[in-house]
């Protein structure tokens, strides 16, 4: 098996091992490793010709998502002084069967659609599908912001992988998909959720139970 | 001129930051405002030249929905001069839980009301997917302070499931995005840009079930910003807790923005020859919304969720329309600007209501024609307006969308559309006609006289609606037409 496709399975695997972790710490080092194998792949894709793009763009992407999300998310985890539990709304077990139908139904797709000659290297398309799947799964089926942010990173980092073949392209995606993550790290973290602690001394959503027909 | 259009409200909010005092600051945002709206007029005496190589270029469907976000800021702008100052500073109490909190400072609202401003502009003046959707998650974080600006409980919890809702819909119109970009691809000769006029003349040969993909993304991800059911969940509490002019650029303004997404995508479908697959999705996601506003709006006892469900309604309308194709399109085009129009002015006119009763119960503010004699004329009439009654604007969109409905044989989809139009009358009218009329409750104090900067806004917004449904001036309508013709209609 190629170094490519190696960092591919482990990603289909940290996305199965989301859904399954109940320690909030755990989920945060698993997002700095979910981080640093997608810096990888830009570099990998393009083989070792890699050129100054993808050097670049595998820099950042490992300075954004393998380092400096996990390093705020830890420290508003030891700053909030939140209980270090996952709260589930959907079971571990039934979120982890939802992530395992993702990957089915993921791999069912990829030999229903006509992809271009060439584009997409084998698993890439299942792997960013299943990792968009968890992400979605993790941000429905758990209580705390900081989970549904975690979630919504997994996400991006499966729209991510998604683009990466069209690089290349002249398509600026994969550079869009960074300025998303900026936008979440600013937004999402730095405020929100400090505004949430503070108000509701909790940033259990599960509280948020007043706006409702 | 188009990045003159940009410049204008981004120098508007660098200076209010800058600003020292309240007062030149509001100045300061009407003064954009008005310079802003002088412009988008000016688009239409002289086409204005792209701009920033091409990335900006304003075509008929742009045009359309700038003007409409530029006319209701500058009615936003001109009402919030006399909101911000009824507000003031310092602590308060919350009316409804008792809770005492504070306002955001006046000058991060004022510059992220100009910034909501110019990420619309960006929307509205562009033709590139990617500068698009760059636009429209910028529209999302210009606009989450301006919902949280009563920072009580219930603003952050619709502050939080905003910007939750809204980002995982702008994530997957990237990926719908990213969908297309397969569609299109050709490593012999790659697309220039993600540009729609590079985009057209192509897509017959792109990969169709790419295409199909893509849209259902796109479909989803605008979807969940313009508010089409069942992604509606956050608007409700969005529109409903946030200052009543933040509101009316929400519903006027911004769903048009993440609906011209959705068109720019069905722009391209068409070009490939599968608008019949986008507009039947459309047509579903459409009579959907306009179920769930019917279900919700009846018995709603909160009279800014009665709004709010009004807007999914409303949304599902321009859906409908646009997915039916032909003469409806133009009808829905005419709705989009019609609609802007009533919904700003109402949210404005729910202001002045909240104003004086301290309630979003419409069970306890009433006597509304007592107590506001001015305000209580306007919120009937924009009631009658909303609910497509002649002789607003309003009727003649939604006489149209159902004409064309019946041309093109979906005898169902009207009946269903008729249907869910006479349930929303009924049902909003029982809301505002209680408010309307009836006693004064005692603990009420009606001001002597009602501020003309509360009700004109409104007022000029009602009767541009009106004047639309009593006559369509030639040039208008021709514009209209050349929007409708551009997304196929």
């Amino acid at each position: 098996m190629e170094l490519f496709e190696s960092v591919l399975v482990a990603l289909l695997c940290c996305n199965l091992a989301y859904l399954a972790i109940s320690r909030l710490r755990v989920l945060i080092r698993l997002t700095a490793i979910q981080g640093a194998l997608l810096a990888a792949v830009p570099l990998l894709f393009t083989g070792p010709a890699a050129h100054g793009h993808a050097l670049a763009l595998s820099l950042a992407v490992f300075a954004i998502k393998g380092v400096g999300f996990p390093a705020l998310l830890a420290r508003t985890l030891s700053r909030l002084e939140v209980n270090p539990v996952v709260e589930p709304t959907i079971g571990f077990h039934l979120s982890l069967v939802a992530g395992v139908a993702g990957l089915l139904f993921s791999l069912w797709l990829e030999t229903r659609l006509p992809f271009p000659p060439g584009l997409f290297p084998p698993l890439l398309f299942p792997t960013a599908l299943t990792t968009i799947f968890a992400g979605l799964t993790l941000v429905v089926a758990r209580k705390k912001a900081l989970t549904q942010v975690i979630g919504y990173l997994g996400m991006e980092n499966g729209i991510f992988l998604l683009g990466t073949p069209l690089s290349g392209q002249g398509s600026v995606w994969l550079e869009l998909s960074v300025l998303l993550d900026i936008f979440v790290a600013v937004f999402v973290m730095g405020i929100a959720i400090h505004h949430i602690n503070k108000t509701f001394e909790s940033i259990d959503v599960g509280r948020f139970c007043s706006l409702r027909d | 001129m188009l990045d003159a259009l940009l410049l204008v409200p981004i120098l508007a909010a660098a200076l209010s930051l800058a600003l020292p005092a309240d007062r030149p600051r509001r100045a300061v945002l009407v003064v954009a405002a008005m310079l802003h709206t002088a412009l988008v007029a000016a688009t239409f005496a002289h086409p204005p030249a792209p701009a920033f190589g091409g990335l900006l270029e304003l075509d008929a469907p742009g045009q359309l929905f700038l003007t409409l976000a530029s006319l209701l800021f500058l009615a936003a702008a001109i009402y919030a001069t006399g909101y911000l100052r009824a507000e003031g500073g310092g602590a308060k109490r919350d009316f409804q839980d008792g809770a005492v909190f504070q306002n955001a400072p006046e000058r991060i609202f004022t510059a992220c009301l100009c910034l909501f401003l110019a990420s619309m502009t960006l929307v509205a003046t562009t033709r590139n997917l990617s500068v698009l959707w760059v636009g429209i998650e910028a529209t999302t974080l210009s606009s989450a302070p301006l919902i949280y600006f009563h920072r009580h409980r219930r603003s952050l919890e619709a502050t939080w499931k905003y910007l939750l809702i809204c980002s995982v819909g702008i994530a997957l119109a990237l990926l719908g995005n990213i969908l297309f970009s397969v569609a299109f691809y050709d490593p012999a000769s790659p697309l220039p840009s993600m540009d729609i006029a590079a985009m057209l003349p192509r897509a017959a040969l792109a990969g169709k079930p790419w295409l199909k993909a893509a849209f259902i993304f796109l479909l989803v991800g605008y979807g969940t910003k313009m508010g089409l059911a069942p992604m509606h969940n956050w608007l409700p509490d969005a529109h409903s807790q946030s200052p009543s002019l933040v509101s009316a650029l929400l519903s006027g303004a911004l769903l048009n923005c993440a609906f011209l997404g959705i068109l720019r995508a069905h722009q391209v479908l068409g070009a490939a020859g599968i608008a019949d697959f986008s507009g039947g999705l459309l047509v579903l996601f459409g009579l959907l919304s306009m179920g769930v506003a019917a279900v919700f709006i009846v018995g709603q006892g909160d009279y800014k969720r009665l709004l709010a469900y009004s807007s999914v309604e409303h949304m599902g309308i321009l859906a409908l329309g646009v997915g039916i194709g032909g003469g409806a399109v133009f009808g829905a085009m005419l709705h989009a600007a019609c609609h802007s129009l009533t919904k700003g002015a109402l949210f404005l006119v729910s202001g002045n209501i909240l104003a004086l009763y301290h309630t979003r119960s419409c069970h306890d503010a009433r006597g509304l024609a007592r107590a506001l004699p001015v305000t209580g004329a306007l919120w009937l009439a924009g009631f009658l307006a909303i609910c497509g009654s002649p002789p607003f604007g309003l009727f003649v969109s939604e006489l149209l969308i159902l004409r064309a409905m019946f041309a093109a044989g979906a005898i169902a989809a009207a009946v269903c559309y008729l249907v869910f139009l006479a349930v929303i009358f009924v049902g909003m009218s029982v809301t505002v006609l209680r408010m309307v009329q009836g006693p004064v409750p005692p603990a009420v104090h009606p001001p002597v006289s009602e501020p003309v900067v509360s009700w004109g806004p409104p007022f000029a917004l009602l009767a541009l609606v009106l004047v639309l449904g009593l006559f369509l001036p030639a040039p208008l309508q021709a514009f209209l037409s050349r929007v409708a013709g551009a997304i196929g209609g």
